[in-house]
């Protein structure tokens, strides 16, 4: 299992020590224009989760390629780019241009920014014929059912997909008005855990396809239950923003609660907790 | 720069009232008290997040906070006991530069006037000090800063200005941005939400030279110029 961070929880270039604790390092989502994000505040503190608004601030993809991606490069971390964009073209344009990184996550599920125009399995197959890299599809679990967005985009050639994104989330100050300058923003933390568990299984059983899980995860307890659900690997988001040293101490962890629950490594508990609802559907 | 590793755990060694604030004390552990200014992150128990405070006080052994309980985070700090342990990060960002300061005059504004009492004593002992405070038991927390001016609401802590002066400020935003037009060359510590105070989290932005960014890599602490840039640009 490896453990790398979501995307927009941490700049490898403010703090490189902390992203080489990491197998894998995931970019800050990078749109064609350059973007300078929503309007302070940006975050709020809610019971067992945060709020962010960030807006998906970043240079634009001229800048990230020219200026970011080789420092990222000088890291000696495998890279992840995360992309995203308004429409298909936006993506695979993005995609065509990357080179020399370990994967490309697709930002299917920003809850910042207005839906894109098309569909997540459109973009998936737009960027299919851009690049050969591995593209894992981020996507929400906002959807009704998103085991069918998974499949959608597995038929469409994602090599992956990464579960789950914020969801969509309001919190008001003393005076009933919105906390965040945006009015909503995605909330992350503890609180996202159980939706994530659940995506995660159900997604598995629908497509096969390997899983980056994420959402609450603060521990190696967390990490060893993404894997049961169905995760390969797992990300650290929220906990990050407390817990710089998250990724040292959760992979220490995921070695001792494997120890106590008598399982040899993470990949061995892949797929232990089945939903009841994904069995019913595999007996139907 | 951050180097890896998760925060320091340090036991609290005291616990204070100071007017409506709460000078809280930790050992200080392995932690460097840094430059005035700078801040730390503690953890706030029982909160998902930590919460920024910049440095008071520096005794032996010790890191002192001044906290104001304005919401859970907070009241959670301020009710801890001496031998409870938190999570400790920092020092933080960029403090003041003491090394362009030749004439200062340390200017605080409420809450704002925590990082003062160690910056006074990084500056020799007794630089002029002009407080401003809301009412008479928030002008209590002035016992840190023995002999400085004080004035309460409604009396403006600008009035005490004099700008010949190498102005040092912390306070809130309308104070800072008051003290940016009468001293252009005042450093102002400013605050903002923070969910990481390294980075990270992409919450803290500020309006700085212009364009929304990071407060705790580019600050707390900012030249005037770099927030009256963008006043001066629309004006």
């Amino acid at each position: 299992m490896r453990i790398l961070n979501a995307s927009g929880c941490l700049d490898a270039l403010a703090a490189p020590d902390i992203a080489r604790q990491l197998d894998a390092f995931v970019t800050k989502t990078v749109t064609p224009l350059p973007r300078e994000g929503s309007a302070p505040p940006r975050i709020a503190e809610t019971a067992h989760g945060m709020l962010n608004a960030i807006g998906l601030a970043n240079p634009g993809r001229d800048h990230f390629l020219a200026e970011h991606l080789p420092r990222l490069g000088e890291l000696g971390v495998p890279l992840w780019v995360s992309v995203g964009g308004f429409c298909a073209d936006d993506y695979a344009e993005t995609c065509s241009r990357l080179t020399d990184i370990e994967a490309i996550e697709l930002n299917l599920s920003c809850p910042n920014v207005d839906e894109a125009a098309d569909s997540a399995a459109e973009i998936v197959a737009a960027c299919r014929h851009a690049t050969e890299l591995s593209l894992y599809a981020k996507l929400s679990a906002a959807h009704p059912d998103v085991a069918e967005v998974a499949r959608a985009v597995a038929a469409a050639g994602a090599d992956g997909l990464s579960l789950i994104n914020t969801l969509r989330a309001t919190a008001l100050d003393k005076r009933l008005r919105p906390v965040l300058a945006r009015g909503s923003g995605g909330l992350s933390g503890p609180a996202l855990k159980p939706i994530a568990l659940h995506a995660v299984s159900v997604c598995a059983e629908a497509t096969g396809l390997p899983i980056v899980g994420m959402g609450g995860i603060g521990s190696g307890r967390d990490a060893l239950e993404f894997a049961a659900c169905g995760a390969r690997d797992i990300a650290l988001g929220t906990v990050l923003f407390a817990d710089p040293g998250a990724p040292a101490r959760v992979r220490a962890e995921l070695a001792a609660v494997c120890a106590d629950l008598g399982v040899a490594t993470p990949d061995d508990a892949t797929c232990l907790a089945k939903s009841p609802e994904t069995e019913r559907k595999v007996h139907a | 720069m951050l180097s890896s590793g998760s925060p320091s755990r340090l036991r609290v060694t005291g616990s204070e009232r100071i007017g409506p604030y709460t000078l809280v004390r930790l050992e200080r552990g392995d932690l460097d008290p840094g430059v005035p200014g700078q801040f730390f992150m503690l953890e706030a128990p029982g909160r998902l997040l930590p919460r920024p405070f910049s440095l008071c006080l520096a005794p032996y052994r010790e890191l002192g906070f001044l906290v104001d309980p304005i919401g859970p985070g907070t009241e959670a700090l301020c009710r801890l006991r001496v031998g409870d342990e938190i999570g400790v990060l920092g020092p933080l960002g960029h403090g003041y530069r003491l090394d362009v300061v030749d004439r200062p005059l340390l200017v605080g504004g409420g809450i704002g006037i925590a990082p003062l009492p160690f910056l006074a004593e990084q500056l020799g002992g007794s630089p002029p000090v002009v407080l401003g405070f809301r009412s008479q038991e928030h002008a209590e927390a002035a016992t840190l800063l023995p002999g400085a001016e004080v004035v309460v609401d409604p009396v403006p802590v600008t009035e005490l200005i004099d700008p010949g002066f190498d102005v040092l400020a912390c306070g809130p935003e309308p104070m800072l941005r008051a003290v940016a037009a009468l001293c252009p060359t005042a450093q102002l510590a400013w605050e903002a939400p923070m969910a990481c105070g390294y980075g990270a989290c992409y919450g803290c932005v500020v309006e700085i030279d212009g364009a929304l960014k990071r407060l705790c890599l580019e600050g707390p602490v900012l030249d005037a110029a770099r927030v009256n840039a963008h006043a001066e640009a629309v004006a």
